[in-house]
């Protein structure tokens, strides 16, 4: 073998114009430094984080308490941590994308037609893939087994696995900046514009691992969180007496069981096109591409519900906790839902209404997706009567809910009119569409997160977040929203192509320049998130909230201390009602001692998590670059630890009932000792997480 | 609505904030008056339509928004006005913490939005058939013949009835309805012209269709909507609705040009590259489009309907 | 003699140990129900592949089509031998309940695996001759279907040999206690899945094929 040979057999096909860096000394364009400047602001990044750890002495506590903890409570804030690095890699993309448009009227702009395709696919495939996905994982990781009265999820260390394997995904598309390209061909991916035919480069692999590796932590996490609501229920909790998160989990959890294996299918199939020379989605020989659209969309339009419904279940708690009265038509919300869920496999074929099938076929897949505005309508009006007599506090999650409501209708208008066929014809493929699924999922789904993060923040880390710059943030995030996509539609509606990088109509200009002011205000939104969450810690100790019931709400979740204990419960709960806590509180047996304390086996720590996420996007880094040795030692160091880890015995951890005990008498005397606060004063200080009850009913 | 909340004690922040508003408040209103400078850009859309298809697009379109009016007014007003008025600091407003159901309020939540879809799905299967794309339209005059190949980053349109060929310009008279039979001979595109027709996919091996009409003589703007590369913001072409003496005009300078489209000619065609400026064929070699077709061919498939392949 | 002294019912979805169950109703219960949502699952992928299948098995572009390069002389063996391996796996079970050692357990688990192996050992050269015959993945559509949905279905044998493989050494460390108890009935559902899929395969591609 000569030089070359070997260097083929180390480095596959890396070599130094990987590099974004070395890219830029030798054409250093704005568009090129621009991409040199995000690659070394992950190397940056990664190196300080590394200094940072090593100088805090960090890296025992981050593994041994995070990292390989199995605790559903620490998972699931790794899970929003994880959103919310990627939440701002992809928002200031976005910002940098409306910029472009806004200056490329009849101009080169500043970033160059490659770069900007890379922008867009990243941009697309974080937001849904590594920021909407992980973050309500998180949140549902975190809430739903202390809505259950569950002790941890189903399966705790199948949990760390599929994080690990998200993160893995993640920390690929962030490779990605720094070594090589990513893919330009959207978040859909379509070949065969991604095929080997017209992108022999690594850009699409990037794409394919790192969404098969998501979609298979999301399957796990699927098949994990239907195990505990369907398994972990704690003794009365009826599926009918769960809250709506709970429901709104349940179905999402089941969305991702069937819905992510298209996904997998159609990664993988596009990953033998590429690799070996097969011919599903070619040109030539027998391939077809259609194929590839149905399975995508077989996936994509389930997981808009996916997306969609969590924030949903955050919704119906937080607009009733904050507006202290039962959920209006629990039943109802609960039966659309489902009635969702089922119908969101029926709809996928809208998403290319124009590939030329015939009208009937066309019309009865628009008639389908029309369908689903009827259970949606529904829960809209189910919010709006949980108000009705209801004693409604403006706070920050129930400002986001309300803002919602309303921004979330205009989008399903727009939803309605590109569910008609004809009107499809006319805006699918421009800035219509992107604003139309814009309208769906900042409302539907970001808002949503938002309000839940705000809401269980203070039941998680035992203190409030700030309210002002939870208003700031609302202010910026809403305001920001409007003017960024309501130009989109008008300018969809002159025709204007998504995924266009220069523009050659002077009229878009003045709407461009809105939009990108508008992405501005979206991104100073996320700033005031951190802002808020700075100060908040800054200012804990004034607005902590042990007793851990803030805003007299009404799940099991509250009934415990904030932060929960390891084992959440100290004696499991049993449920005779809907709103269980409400009507402890209500009938005066909250805060009860309970008769005796046991043992409590919880899951001991474990390495299998780390390692796999590790091994697996060691294994992907080297399919994406051709490094035969490295995928072959990442694939082993996937099964190796889970294979080991059948063999240990060892895996639980015993608390002795003294210790729960001790806990337990501490946060009763302390339950009891507090004043208890009144509504009016539940965003000050003197709210120590104890609620004042509420007259039961009060006549106008 | 932010008054209402529980003031979280008043501080120097709230006032700093007060004033960044004010000091904010011009501009943003600057930003939003800015706009009103672009009011031309329905024009280039449906909304400006100039033929029949886009023209009855357009009633529908219009139609539909009167319709979804009564979707969201009932929510854009309740939202508001339940919000405020059972705030908490509304002492008049009843409280009933456990009233969560009622029949009569059920039918009234489920009932009206099936009504509407209802009434909007028998809309959409009229209307679906009316303007489908593969429909040909009504004239007294037989349509224009026209076969459209999408390449990077051009569209090649041949006219076999004239044995002519034009690249990113597409001509043709006003008073004929054209019929567009597409492919592509490289990755899915999507061909629209805005002001006529909606859209339709160009894919490699099959064949889609589209018909479209321009209702007087003029030039439209015609695009890919699909992206494929980084020339695909250039791939816009020319749509000329002439009148019948501008189109024979138009004709004998495409023969007159000389320019073949032969084999070779459309290797150097096909090649990756923008376009600058549309070309003209004066004659095309005999079968070009079912050569590209069957180059491409994916076999039998049957997967799309009766549509998809030809 | 009748409820109090068994305890709390096993509801659990697999082969039901009753008294020999030493662990935990709910975590059996509750593993064995995820182990069937990850089958479900599973089924989605292979109800895909077989949907491309369906989609590309006329687009042989030239290349061997289906009556030229599948044989119905082999995989009708491999299906016996799949099928009697199903068999084997089902007798390791009862063994698994009623017997007092482990020597049935052990016998039929090896016969099970000696039985995959053989249906790999088949399947690989078929796959081997169809091959050196020129039908190649890369030559046409319906190859590149075929080589996606069989090998797939192979592979997931050949995961399961493996896991057999464990096992046996887990008997071997641990006896058969809870968890691996547990991880035998796992195991059983996904053997028993694979032989459904290769029934399927049986039918749609081989039968058909061979028939067109």
């Amino acid at each position: 073998m000569n030089e070359d040979g070997h260097w083929l057999t180390l480095l596959g096909r890396l070599d130094l114009h990987a590099f974004p860096l070395v890219r830029a000394w030798e054409d250093p364009t704005v568009s090129e430094l621009i991409g040199a400047f995000a690659g070394a602001l992950v190397v940056v990044g990664a190196v300080g984080l590394v200094a940072l750890l090593t100088w805090k002495r960090w890296w025992r506590p981050l593994f041994r308490d995070w990292l390989t903890s199995l605790d559903h409570k620490k998972i699931g804030i790794m899970y929003v941590v994880l959103a919310g690095v990627m939440l701002s890699r992809a928002l200031v993309e976005a910002v940098l994308m409306r910029a472009q448009q806004s200056l490329a009227v009849d101009a080169p702009g500043i970033v160059a037609p490659e770069h900007f395709a890379q922008l867009f696919s990243t941009h697309g495939t974080i937001m849904i893939f590594f920021m909407a996905m992980p973050f309500l994982t998180g949140l549902i990781n975190y809430v739903v087994p202390l809505q259950i009265g569950a002790r941890d999820v189903a399966f705790p260390l199948l949990n760390s696995i599929s994080l690990m394997l998200t993160a893995g995904g993640a920390g690929l598309v962030m490779l990605s900046l720094a070594v090589g390209e990513f893919s330009t061909g959207g978040w859909s991916g379509y070949p065969p514009y991604t095929g080997k035919a017209f992108q022999p480069g690594v850009g699409p692999d990037y794409w394919i691992w790192a969404v098969t590796l998501a979609s298979l932590g999301t399957t796990l996490s699927g098949i994990n969180i239907a195990a505990t609501i369907y398994k972990k229920r704690c003794p009365g909790l009826h599926l009918t007496r769960m809250p709506l998160f709970c429901w709104t989990s349940l179905c999402t959890a089941i969305l991702m069981i069937f819905a992510t294996p298209p996904l997998t299918v159609a990664t993988a199939l596009l990953a033998l096109d590429r690799y070996l020379d097969f011919h599903f989605f070619t040109n030539d020989l027998g391939g077809n591409m259609m194929n590839y659209v149905n399975l995508f969309w077989l996936f994509g339009h389930p997981e808009v519900y996916i997306l969609i419904l969590p924030a949903f279940g955050v919704f119906s708690e937080v607009i009733s906790a904050f507006s202290s009265k039962e959920l209006y038509g629990y039943k109802s919300l609960a039966a659309a839902t489902m009635a969702i869920g089922v119908l969101s496999f029926t709809v996928w074929l809208h998403h290319f209404f124009t590939m030329g099938q015939s009208a009937s076929v066309n019309a009865a897949f628009g008639i389908a997706t029309m369908t689903i505005s009827i259970p949606t309508g529904v829960k809209i009006y189910n919010w709006i009567w949980t108000m009705f007599r209801g004693e409604v506090r403006f706070t920050a999650p129930m400002l986001f809910a309300l803002a919602f409501i309303v921004t979330f209708v205009l989008g399903g208008l727009t939803g309605i009119m590109l569910a008609i066929p004809p009107i499809d014809y006319v805006v699918h493929n421009t800035v219509f569409l992107v604003a139309h699924f814009h309208n769906m999922l900042i409302p539907g789904l970001l808002y949503g997160m938002i309000a839940g993060y705000m809401y269980w923040f203070p039941k998680a880390f035992g203190f409030r977040l700030s309210e002002v710059w939870g208003k700031v943030a609302f202010a910026c995030w809403v305001s920001g929203f409007y003017l960024a996509f309501m130009p989109l539609y008008v300018l969809g509606l002159g025709g204007m192509a998504r995924r266009s990088q220069a523009l050659f109509e002077p009229d878009y200009r003045p709407w461009l320049i809105v939009a990108a002011c508008g992405a501005v205000l979206l991104l100073s939104g996320l700033v005031s998130l951190f802002v808020q969450l700075f100060v908040s810690v800054r200012d804990r100790d004034a607005n902590r909230v042990p007793v851990g019931d803030p805003w007299d709400a009404r799940g099991l979740e509250w009934s415990v201390a904030a932060p929960p204990p390891e084992y959440n419960f100290a004696t499991i709960p049993r449920v005779d009602r809907l709103d269980p806590f409400y009507w402890r509180k209500e009938r005066g047996e909250a805060y009860r001692t309970p008769s005796r304390y046991e043992d409590i086996v919880m899951p001991k720590e474990s390495w299998v998590g780390p390692l796999v996420g590790l091994a697996a996007a060691a294994c992907a880094f080297g399919l994406v670059w051709h490094i035969g040795w490295l995928s072959l030692v990442g694939f082993l160091g996937i099964w190796i630890p889970v294979v080991a880890r059948s063999f240990v015995r060892d895996i639980h951890r015993t608390i002795p009932a003294a210790e729960v005990e001790a806990a337990e008498r501490l946060w009763l005397e302390r339950a009891h000792r507090v004043r208890p606060v009144p509504r009016e004063r539940e965003t000050e200080p003197a709210n120590l997480g104890l609620a004042r009850p509420f007259p039961s009913e009060v006549t106008a | 609505m932010l008054e209402a909340a529980p003031a979280p004690a008043p501080t120097l922040a709230t006032a700093r904030r007060g004033r960044a508003l004010r000091r904010l408040a011009p501009w943003l209103g600057v930003v939003a008056l800015l706009p009103l400078g672009g009011c031309g850009v329905l024009d280039h859309g449906m909304l400006g339509a100039a033929g029949p298809v886009a023209d009855q697009t357009r009633s529908l379109f219009l139609l539909v928004c009167a319709i979804l009016i009564f979707v969201a007014a009932p929510v854009l007003l309740l939202t508001p006005i339940f919000a405020w008025h059972y705030r908490l600091s509304n002492t008049k407003s009843a409280y009933r913490p456990q009233w969560g159901f009622n029949w009569p309020l059920e039918g009234l939540i489920w009932i009206p939005p099936t009504i509407i879809v209802i009434v909007l799905a028998v809309f959409l299967w009229r209307d679906t058939h009316a303007l489908d794309p593969y429909k040909p339209l009504a004239s007294p005059l037989p349509p224009v013949e026209v076969q459209a190949v999408a390449l990077d980053w051009k569209w090649l349109f041949i006219y076999p009835d004239e044995g002519v060929a034009s690249v990113d310009e597409l001509a043709f008279p006003a008073d004929r309805p054209v019929r567009l039979t597409l492919t592509s001979d490289t990755v899915m595109q999507s061909f629209f012209v805005p002001r006529l027709a909606g859209q339709i996919y160009a894919m490699a091996g099959m064949t889609t269709q589209l018909n479209l009409a321009a209702d007087a003589p003029g030039r439209f703007r015609g695009e890919n909507t699909q992206f494929n590369g980084v020339g695909f913001q250039n791939q816009k072409f020319a749509v000329l609705a002439q009148s019948n003496d501008d189109h024979a005009a138009w004709i004998a300078r495409a023969r007159a040009g000389g320019r073949t489209l032969d084999p070779a000619a459309y290797a150097t065609l096909a090649a990756r590259s923008v376009q600058p400026e549309p070309i003209l064929f004066g004659s095309v070699a005999p079968d070009l489009f079912r050569s590209i077709l069957t180059r491409n061919d994916p076999g039998l498939h049957a997967a799309h309907g009766h549509h998809a392949h030809e | 003699m009748i409820a109090p002294a068994q305890g709390p019912q096993l509801r659990h979805v697999g082969l039901n140990l009753l008294d020999s169950d030493e662990m935990e109703p709910g975590e059996a219960a509750t593993g064995l129900y995820g182990f069937w949502l990850f089958l479900m699952s599973d089924a989605i992928l292979f109800a895909l592949l077989f949907a491309i299948y369906g989609t590309q098995v006329a687009a042989t572009a030239g290349a061997p089509g289906p009556q030229e390069t599948l044989k119905l002389g082999p995989t009708f063996i491999e299906t016996l031998i799949l099928l009697t391996s199903s068999l084997t796996f089902g007798l390791a079970a009862i063994a698994l309940k009623y017997d007092k050692g482990r020597r049935g357990l052990v016998l039929w688990l090896c016969v099970t695996l000696a039985l995959g192996i053989a249906f790999l050992g088949f399947e690989l050269s078929d796959l081997r001759t169809m091959i050196s015959d020129g039908a190649t993945p890369n030559r046409s559509g319906f190859l590149s279907a075929f080589f996606a949905l069989v090998p797939t279905h192979g592979l997931h044998v050949a995961a399961g040999c493996l896991w057999i493989g464990v096992m046996l050494t887990q008997i071997a460390v641990f006896g058969t206690d809870a968890r691996v108890k547990l991880n035998l009935l796992k195991l059983g559902l996904f053997w028993h899945l694979l032989d459904i899929v290769w029934i399927a395969i049986f039918s749609v591609v081989y039968l058909q094929g061979a028939s067109a």
